[in-house]
Order: C-alpha cells, then sequence, then structure tokens
C-alpha cells in the first residue's frame, strides 16, 4: 500500500551540497521544501567528532560513511563486448550517502573550470581543426563561464574559499593562477599556510618558468561566518579530509555551512532514510506530479510535488532519469538517444618523490594543501601536434600522511614483507606526492544505462556503466606525467616513481570519485537531456543538478561547478519559473 | 520528564509518519538527547517563527502586540512553556528543582487549557503576586518574584500577545512535589517569609541605560533565577545576589565583577556581544544558556543588551574564595589526556578558537568555585545556542564514552590550573555521581555508530 503525503511545492531528491544549495535558495523565495534523503541523519558532534574522526580503518577501509553496497551498486564493464559485473566493493570511486553525502567526506578542493573548458567542442575545432575533436562525442555546454562567475562566486563566499586570485576582472595578479577566468572578487579567505613539500613543489616550478599558485581550498584558512550566519573555523591540518567527516568544523560542507540555517527555516523540512524510487509522471508523461520512495521500515510513500528536483549523486540521477521514463536512452550503436550519453571520469596519474635530506612530515596535511601549476590545463597550452585535447593540474600536495593509505615506496619495492617494510620506515617522512588530475573526454561507447540482469534491494534494475578512458585521455595523460616528472627531478630528490595510467580503466583502485555525464545538458533536446538551467527538455517541472550535467569533464576538481550551476538553476527558478512554470528556455 | 528535551533546536523538521530519526544538533552520545530525538515535531509554528514573525500594521492593536511579542523574548518565556512537540508556550516541560519536578503550564490562548480567558487583572496579579486565575498559588518557579517588577501597560501587552498566539488544546503532567510542598497554600507561607513587595523604583542617582537594565535583568529577565544562590526554600540568598548558583547539574556563573570568575574583564561591548550571539572573546553560551540566547536575549534590541551589561558591570565583586591546590601527579595526567582530546579545538595552549571554540585560558566559567558545569561539560557535551546571525550550533561532543571518571577528574583539575586560571581540584566522586545522574554509565551508540558492514 502506498501513502499519499501532503503536497509540497518542491521535492528534492537527496541531499548533499546541490540538494543543500537548492533548499536554502527555495526556502529563502518562500516555498514549501521537502528534501528526502536516503541514508542517515549526519551531524558534527555526533558522528565526526575531533574524539574518533581521524580512524583510517573506520572511515577509509571499512567504508563507514559510504554506500552500503550490499543494499545497491552498479555493474560495471569496460566495453559493450563484454558482460557488465556488479562493483562488490568500492575502489576507484567512493559513492556518498547520508546527510551531506560526498560534501562531508570530499577534500574541499575548490575549483573553476576554465572559459574554454565550455566549449569544448567549437573551441577545439576552431583552434586545431574538426579532426582533433572528430573520435570524441565532445560538446559545449550551452553556459558560459562569464554566465556563471557570479554563481562561483556565491559558492566561494558560502564555503569562505581560501585562495589567492590570480586573475580579478581581467588584471594578472602575483602569486594566484594567471590562467583562471576573470574573478569578479578575491577569495573570501586568504590561502593556506603551505607546508615543506608543496613549497619545494613550488620552488622548482618557478626555477621551471611556471606559475605555482596554492590550491584554493575549502579547509579555511582562518575562522569565517559565511552569509547565512554559518561559522566555520581555521584548519588544524590534521590531515583527515577525504573520507573523513571533519570534526572542528573547518571543512566547508552542507553540514557547516548550510544547514545550521536552513534548520531554522519553518518551510523547510528534511526526512532521512527514505529512498526515492521513482519519479511519477502525469498520464500524458509532460509533467511529474511527484515522487514515490521507501522508507527504513519498507513502507511506500506517494509525496506529490509541483516540482522534482533531483539532487543526488550523478549515478543515481541518471538512473532515476531511467527509471522513470524521463527522456530517451542513450544508444551507443547508433548514437541516438541522450539519457546515459558522455559518461566521462577523471584521468589521474602521479608521480611520487623521495628524499634523503628533507623531512617532509606529511601528516601535517589537509585535503586541499597544495601548491599547484596549471600551465598544462585544457587549452592553456598549445596542443597542435600533439594528437589529444584536454590536460590537467600538477599539485604538489599532502592532504595527509595517513598509516595505510599514505606510504610511498620507491619502484621495485615488494608490496609487502620485510623489504616493504624497511622501504616504509625509511621513506615515509621523506616523501611526498605530486598529483596530475587530468581531464576526460567523452567518446561514443562510454555511457550508463539500465543493467538488464542485476536488480538492488528493491528490485529495480542496477545502473551499468560501460567505460574505458579514451585514447585521448592517455596521451594526455602521458604528456601531464612527463611534465610532473621534469617538476619533481627540479626538486632534487633521490628518487622518483611515476604512476602512469596504463591499460584499461579498472574499478579497484581508487582514483578519484569525479564521476560525470550521462544527464548532460546543453543548446537543444537532441544532444542533451537539460537545458543551462538543468531543466529536463521532456518534462519542465524536473530539474537534475550535478556532475551529470557536464558534457565532459575537466581537468580540475568539479564541485565549485556543480555547485555553480545549482545556484544558477535556483536563480533561473526563483526569478522565473515560480512566475511562469514551463521550459526555461525554447528550443 | 528531563530538561534536556530543551536543548532540541526546534527545527521545523516535521515527521507526521515518525519514519525520521532526526537527531538534534546538540546530540551527542549523551542518551538523553538521544531519547528526545524520537519525539516529532509536528508544530508548523517555530518558536523563532512565534518570537520574530512581523506583525502587520493592519492588525488591531498592532503596537501592544509587537510590544508583548519583544517583552515575551525578553522574559524567555518559550525556554520553559515550549511544548513537548515543539509547540511554543504549550507547555509541559519539567523542572527539577530539590523540592520534585515542577511542570510548565500552557501559555497558549486555548480558553480551556491556556490563558485565553484570563483577564488583565488577572494576568498581573499572576505576574506580580504568583496568584493563578481561579485564585490558586502558583509555584515560585515561575519567577513571579522577578516578575512582580513589571509595569502593568507591559503585563498587559504581554497577555495582549499572548492571546494572539495559536491555541493549543493540552493540559501539561501533574507536579511532581513532595509534601507539604504538594500543597499549594503553603505557597502562602512562603511568600509571606520571601516575596519582597516593593515596586520597581528608578534610582536618580544612576543612568537610565542602568536603570533599565535593572528593570530588565532584576524583572522580566529574571536572571537571578538561576545565577543568585538559593537557601534552604529555594528562595534568593539576597547577600549573594547573581554570584552563581547550580541548574539541574549545570553551573549558571557568577555575574558579579569578579575577575576571576564573574565577568570583571568582561568589557560592556563584549557582554552585549555574548547576549546577541552566545558567543564572544572569551566564552560561548551552552546548556540553559543557549535557550536564553537563542529564545530570548538574541531577539532584544542592542540598547536594552547594552542596559543589562552596564548594570551587570555595577555589581560589587564576590568574594575571593580559597582555592585548594592540586596534586602534581593530578596536573601531569590531566596535561596527558588534554594534549590527546581537547587540542583539536581548543589548542595545545587553550586559547581556543574565539567565537567557535571557547578560549580556556583565563576562563571564567571553568574557574567557578563549584566545577560541575565544567565535568558536565566534557561528561555530556552541550552546544552553543544559535540565532538567526550565528546560525551555527557549534558543540561540544560528550567524552563519557571515552574518558573514565578519574581522567575526567584530571583533566578538568589541569584545565582549571593552567594559563592563568586558578581552581580546586575536581572530584573523582563528583564525576561519578554526576555521570549516574545523568544516567551516563553505559556507553550509548547512535544508530550511526559502529561499521555498518
Amino acid at each position: 500500500m502506498v501513502t499519499k503525503l501532503k503536497a509540497v511545492d518542491a521535492v528534492l531528491v537527496g541531499f548533499g551540497w546541490t540538494g543543500a544549495i537548492l533548499g536554502q535558495q527555495l526556502c529563502d523565495a518562500g516555498l514549501n521544501v521537502l528534501a528526502l534523503e536516503r541514508g542517515p541523519w549526519r551531524d558534527t558532534p555526533t558522528d565526526f567528532a575531533t574524539g574518533f574522526a581521524q580512524d583510517e580503518l573506520r572511515y577509509m577501509w571499512r567504508h563507514h560513511l559510504f554506500q552500503n553496497l550490499a543494499d545497491d551498486t552498479l555493474t560495471i564493464r569496460n566495453n559493450i563486448r563484454q558482460e557488465a559485473l556488479p562493483m562488490r566493493r568500492m575502489g576507484s570511486f567512493l559513492l556518498g550517502t547520508g546527510v551531506g553525502s560526498g560534501g562531508v567526506h570530499w577534500n574541499g578542493q575548490i575549483w573553476r573550470f576554465l572559459p574554454s573548458d565550455f566549449l569544448t567542442r567549437s573551441h577545439n575545432e576552431r583552434r586545431y581543426g574538426k579532426k582533433a575533436v572528430q573520435d570524441l562525442t565532445v560538446q559545449d555546454w550551452g553556459v558560459t563561464y562569464e554566465e556563471l562567475e557570479p554563481y562561483y562566486d556565491q559558492f566561494d563566499q558560502l564555503c569562505g574559499t581560501s585562495g589567492k586570485a590570480g586573475n580579478l576582472n581581467g588584471r594578472i595578479q602575483p602569486g594566484g593562477n594567471p590562467f583562471e577566468g576573470a574573478r569578479s572578487k578575491e577569495y573570501p579567505n586568504p590561502p593556506m599556510k603551505q607546508t615543506y613539500g608543496p613549497t619545494l613543489f613550488g620552488e622548482a616550478a618557478a626555477k621551471l618558468g611556471y606559475h605555482p599558485f596554492p590550491h584554493p581550498t575549502g579547509n579555511l584558512s582562518q575562522p569565517y561566518v559565511n552569509p547565512l550566519g554559518a561559522q566555520l573555523g581555521a584548519c588544524t591540518y590534521c590531515g583527515f579530509c577525504e573520507k573523513f567527516g571533519c570534526g572542528n568544523y573547518s571543512k566547508a560542507s552542507p553540514q557547516t555551512t548550510i544547514l545550521p540555517y536552513l534548520l531554522l527555516k519553518p518551510n523547510f523540512t528534511l526526512k532521512t532514510e527514505c529512498e526515492v524510487l521513482r519519479v511519477e509522471l502525469s498520464a500524458d508523461r509532460t509533467r511529474a506530479t511527484g515522487v514515490t520512495f521507501v522508507n527504513s521500515a519498507g513502507e511506500e510513500f506517494f509525496q506529490p510535488a509541483e516540482m522534482v528536483i533531483l539532487s543526488a549523486y550523478v549515478l543515481q540521477n541518471v538512473r532515476l532519469l531511467l527509471l522513470s521514463g524521463i527522456g530517451k536512452p542513450y544508444d551507443p550503436t547508433t548514437g541516438e538517444g541522450v539519457v546515459g550519453k558522455n559518461y566521462a571520469y577523471q584521468t589521474m596519474s602521479s608521480v611520487n618523490v623521495f628524499f634523503d635530506d628533507k623531512i617532509i612530515n606529511p601528516f601535517i596535511g589537509a585535503g586541499a594543501l597544495a601548491t599547484v601549476i596549471d600551465e598544462f590545463n585544457g587549452d592553456n597550452f598549445d596542443h597542435s601536434g600533439k594528437g589529444f585535447i584536454g590536460g590537467a593540474y600538477i599539485a604538489g600536495m599532502v592532504t595527509g600522511g595517513r598509516p595505510i593509505e599514505m606510504i610511498y615506496t620507491p619502484q621495485g619495492t615488494p608490496a609487502w614483507g620485510m623489504e616493504w617494510k624497511h622501504a616504509a620506515a625509511k621513506n615515509y617522512l621523506r616523501s611526498f606526492n605530486l598529483s596530475i588530475h587530468g581531464s576526460s573526454m567523452s567518446q561514443r561507447g562510454n555511457y550508463l544505462d539500465l543493467d538488464p540482469t542485476y536488480r538492488d534491494i528493491h528490485g529495480r534494475p542496477m545502473l551499468r556503466m560501460t567505460f574505458d578512458f579514451p585514447e585521448n585521455d592517455i596521451g594526455m595523460s602521458n604528456f601531464l606525467t612527463d611534465r610532473a616528472a621534469e617538476v619533481a627531478r627540479a626538486m632534487n630528490p633521490r628518487e622518483i616513481k611515476l604512476n602512469r595510467r596504463v591499460g584499461s580503466w579498472s574499478v579497484t583502485p581508487y582514483q578519484t570519485t569525479h564521476n560525470t555525464g550521462g544527464a548532460i545538458m546543453g543548446t537543444n533536446p537532441r544532444e542533451s537531456v537539460i537545458n543551462k538551467y538543468l531543466q529536463s527538455w521532456d518534462v519542465p517541472n524536473v530539474f537534475s543538478m550535478g556532475a551529470g550535467a557536464f558534457p565532459q569533464n575537466a581537468g580540475y576538481n568539479p564541485t565549485g561547478t556543480v555547485a555553480a550551476l545549482a545556484y544558477q538553476a535556483a536563480h533561473a527558478i526563483i526569478s522565473q519559473y515560480i512566475k511562469k512554470p514551463g521550459p526555461l528556455v525554447q528550443e | 520528564m528531563k530538561r534536556h528535551l530543551k536543548i532540541l533546536i526546534v527545527v521545523g523538521l516535521f515527521s507526521a509518519i515518525a519514519l525520521v530519526q532526526i537527531l538534534s544538533w546538540a546530540s551527542t552520545r549523551n542518551p538523553v538527547l538521544e531519547r528526545s530525538a524520537s519525539i516529532g515535531i509536528t508544530s508548523e509554528i517555530t518558536p523563532q517563527g512565534l518570537l520574530s514573525h512581523s506583525i502587520p500594521d493592519t492588525t488591531a492593536n498592532a503596537s501592544q502586540l509587537r510590544r508583548g511579542q519583544y517583552l515575551v523574548a525578553v522574559g524567555d518565556c518559550v525556554s520553559c512553556h515550549l511544548g513537548k512537540a515543539g509547540q511554543p508556550l504549550a507547555g509541559g516541560l519539567g523542572l527539577e528543582t530539590p523540592f520534585g519536578v515542577i511542570y510548565s503550564s500552557n501559555i497558549t490562548s486555548d480558553q480551556q487549557t491556556g490563558i485565553g480567558g484570563w483577564t488583565a487583572d488577572q494576568f498581573y496579579r499572576a505576574m506580580r503576586s504568583g496568584i493563578g486565575a481561579q485564585g490558586e498559588n502558583l509555584y515560585p518557579a515561575f519567577p513571579y518574584p522577578s516578575f512582580r517588577l513589571i509595569t502593568r501597560e507591559d503585563s498587559d501587552a504581554i497577555l495582549a500577545f499572548l492571546k494572539s498566539t495559536p491555541a493549543v488544546n493540552y493540559t501539561p503532567p501533574s507536579n511532581g512535589l513532595h509534601f507539604p510542598l504538594n500543597i499549594r497554600a503553603s505557597v502562602k507561607g512562603w511568600n509571606l517569609l520571601y516575596l519582597n513587595d516593593e515596586e520597581f523604583k528608578t534610582n536618580s542617582i544612576q543612568s537610565s541605560d542602568w536603570n533599565r537594565g535593572a528593570y530588565l535583568v532584576n524583572g522580566l529577565g529574571h536572571c537571578g533565577s538561576c545565577h543568585t544562590p538559593k537557601n534552604s526554600l529555594g528562595a534568593d540568598q539576597g547577600d549573594r545576589f547573581l554570584q552563581g548558583s547550580l541548574v539541574e547539574g549545570w553551573l549558571a556563573p557568577d555575574l558579579t565583577s569578579n575577575t576571576r570568575i564573574g565577568l570583571g574583564r568582561w568589557t560592556t561591548e563584549q557582554i552585549v556581544e555574548y547576549l546577541q550571539t552566545g558567543r564572544n572573546a572569551y566564552a560561548a553560551a551552552g546548556a540553559q544558556m543557549g535557550e536564553v540566547i537563542t529564545y530570548s536575549t538574541s531577539l532584544m534590541t542592542p540598547e536594552d543588551l547594552r542596559a543589562m551589561a552596564v548594570y551587570l558591570q555595577s555589581l560589587p565583586s564576590s568574594k575571593p574564595v580559597t582555592v585548594e591546590t592540586a596534586s602534581a601527579s593530578s596536573l601531569r595526567r590531566g596535561a596527558a589526556i588534554y594534549s590527546d582530546a581537547c587540542t583539536g579545538c581548543h589548542l595545545q595552549n587553550g586559547v581556543g578558537q574565539p567565537r567557535l571554540f571557547p578560549p580556556l585560558d583565563n576562563n571564567s566559567m571553568v574557574q567557578q568555585e563549584d566545577p560541575i558545569g565544567l565535568i558536565h561539560a566534557i561528561l555530556g557535551g552541550t552546544h552553543v545556542g544559535v540565532s538567526p546571525s550565528r546560525s551555527t550550533p557549534f558543540s561540544m561532543p560528550s567524552f563519557a564514552w571515552k574518558l573514565s571518571d578519574a581522567e575526567i577528574a584530571d583533566v578538568a583539575t589541569y584545565i582549571r590550573n593552567s594559563w592563568g586560571n586558578q581552581g580546586s581540584p575536581v572530584k573523582t566522586d563528583d564525576v561519578r555521581d554526576l555521570r549516574s545522574r545523568l544516567d551516563l554509565n553505559s556507553i550509548h551508540y547512535t544508530a550511526n555508530s559502529g561499521d555498518q558492514h
């Protein structure tokens, strides 16, 4: 039996960053908003107090904050000739759940994409010719950097992003990233103090003629009060950000930046442990009537709503669109259809640096504690004759010195036993990592659809992921890894170790939780699922947030752009849609 | 019925179908809080909404209602009269006193169970003399000994506003008082002994700020209800006015000009900031004071807060107390525990992060003669009161699951005697007693505790 509940103006499906942003924006506009979160309630003192937050075994290895794969997972394959199998243990990416979700256990790396990143097809075709992108299904976003700038800034003000501007209203600023798009304002807080590893990287990069700058971060450099009256503390560099909740309120998260404000709002309601099964549509399938959800006792409810906002993770949003029959599913053999199209990822590689004479003390760290160069990101360099488009930032980074995950040993060291122990003891304090954070271009065979075989705990088909690294990206990654190695050698280390991106994508080793695409934005319904305001072309009272909107992924962490798109969508909903519900973009 | 229920921040979380286990922001591993979390908040009107909604000009007697709304905040009516389901003013909250439990009454506009049928004369009599509508004596847990300073005009405004609030039909439980206090007439004798019949008189030597402050602190603000020590019959010890008192396992600290344990080092602006936001360079308002911030002082005008500060600063310092010396071994153990358990927020040198994590150096709260507040914070945790301008309920997590009674005694002793602080050593027995009182003898996990898979 399905119980019908009282209607609300807007229902948010999932309560991480985009759910919190939309909740705050729509409540301030006077709407009655209900958020449904499938996972548990989480708050700082109860769930990640400093007395136990820094527990690597519990959080990193036993996945305490992540999705329980026994209830729901997805199936994985590299190409359509393979049979996809369920992912039974998380590796390559770590799926969040619960209030705040990935916003709780992220690193706090806050980036903006380059202006040219939003024009991946037209910009590269113009500069390098049509041939440069012919093997890829990359598209323009249908939105420009300039349009998103105020919303990027809104997220910076919310988080108290700590950094140094490199381009203020078109004027290049010393000490910042000279390649970034123009910012209207300086960061709200100064950059974090760079520890020894990042400092060595910066000196070496400068010696080679590059322009190193401090990584912009949501790990705060000083106490901050945001525009919502929520306060964040100064980071203590404990080195437990990624995969962990922050115990002392110094990492920007929905809990630290929005929830305190939102929970004082009488027109906001949050229900936890309520999983949305599907979006319900009217008989003519042009309008969503609400969502059906199930609670932890297995009872089903129909929640009527004027607007349905999919604010879950990329993979769940795409799956809900497919399960609900919103938009035409993508077919990789014909290239027709849009839902599931252009799934992309992030192309990661790294270089480990080992010293004899320098003590790095890696346990003094933070999620985004790094010095970075951006000379080889996006189209910041000439790709002529290189055989690829895209790029990466290279970061000399010390996110922490967690004793199980983060011990680097030189090339040729065995993975266990006496020799490993000697190498670990010798190198733990004297090594650190250069991270090469590469773009991921979409291509025809990489996509998401519903698995024909495997089902979740509710009997729904699992999502099926078909993905392998495009040749373009392997070429890019190799070029970038060589550049990083040059910087590493300029630090005069004892030795370095290159961890190149080789072979097919594997779900096993951790890479990054930057899954993108599948519900992509664009300028028309033939090529995209949603318009520039993240509104479904087919069912205009459904909006799909998150990195699912990215037609391909840039060489930066996605959260800043995810948040900017969410703010832009909220602005369009409040200023236009509420007054006149219907398509916000006429084709 | 624990007063801890009030620690729930009323957030408008509405779970009519009772499927949500939303823990409050305050929740730590304190089982009392966890139990309270299962209570669904069904009211659509939050206390903040009631106290801050704008009354339109078109409403009849709008100016009187606005004044009443403001005075309901000044009197902190909501903290005690909060309904079980979060309805402001519906009552039923138990106040633990040495004489038993007293439940707050329903003061919504409900005719049958609230005060909808009261006349202005009856209400003024209740505020001044503690007599209810039927002529019955009210218990002085309702602070009429303070409220009696109220002007007739203010009393009428409060009643007018209360009568404009949504009616909640609800009868609070009967009081659990011991004999002979369970007989209401016994209060008559108490009134004869302790009820001062004076009206508020302006002191012409003092400034208008001082006089306004005296009216607020001693009248509607009823600060002395918590901060003035009580005698064996629960009446104020007049000679120890605002020198700090025990309240439900916490210590309402000394508010006199004492520079070590009172407000002697605070500037007027710092007192105003504390009352406005619950946090300043020295301190953070937790436990019951957190509620006072949320439901009362954060809603007051800066002028009134300033007046209160001016008045409080004029109070003569309480007498210095002798402090016993702590043993070197206890301090050594305490230092090690502090380094492991406390430095993540309060930092190694005790300076904290002002307005986020209170500095512990030269902290008046930790140096109070009775260390129960410090013990309570470590054992059960607490959170800072929130207000629209500062919405983050910074929380001290409970350490009951992690530290033994002796360890808590040692670390508390260390904190009380470091960075310029002085305080007598904390006894392990005092920690043990409070642990049992708070029902923290066994470890209680939350739904999210432990490894899930």
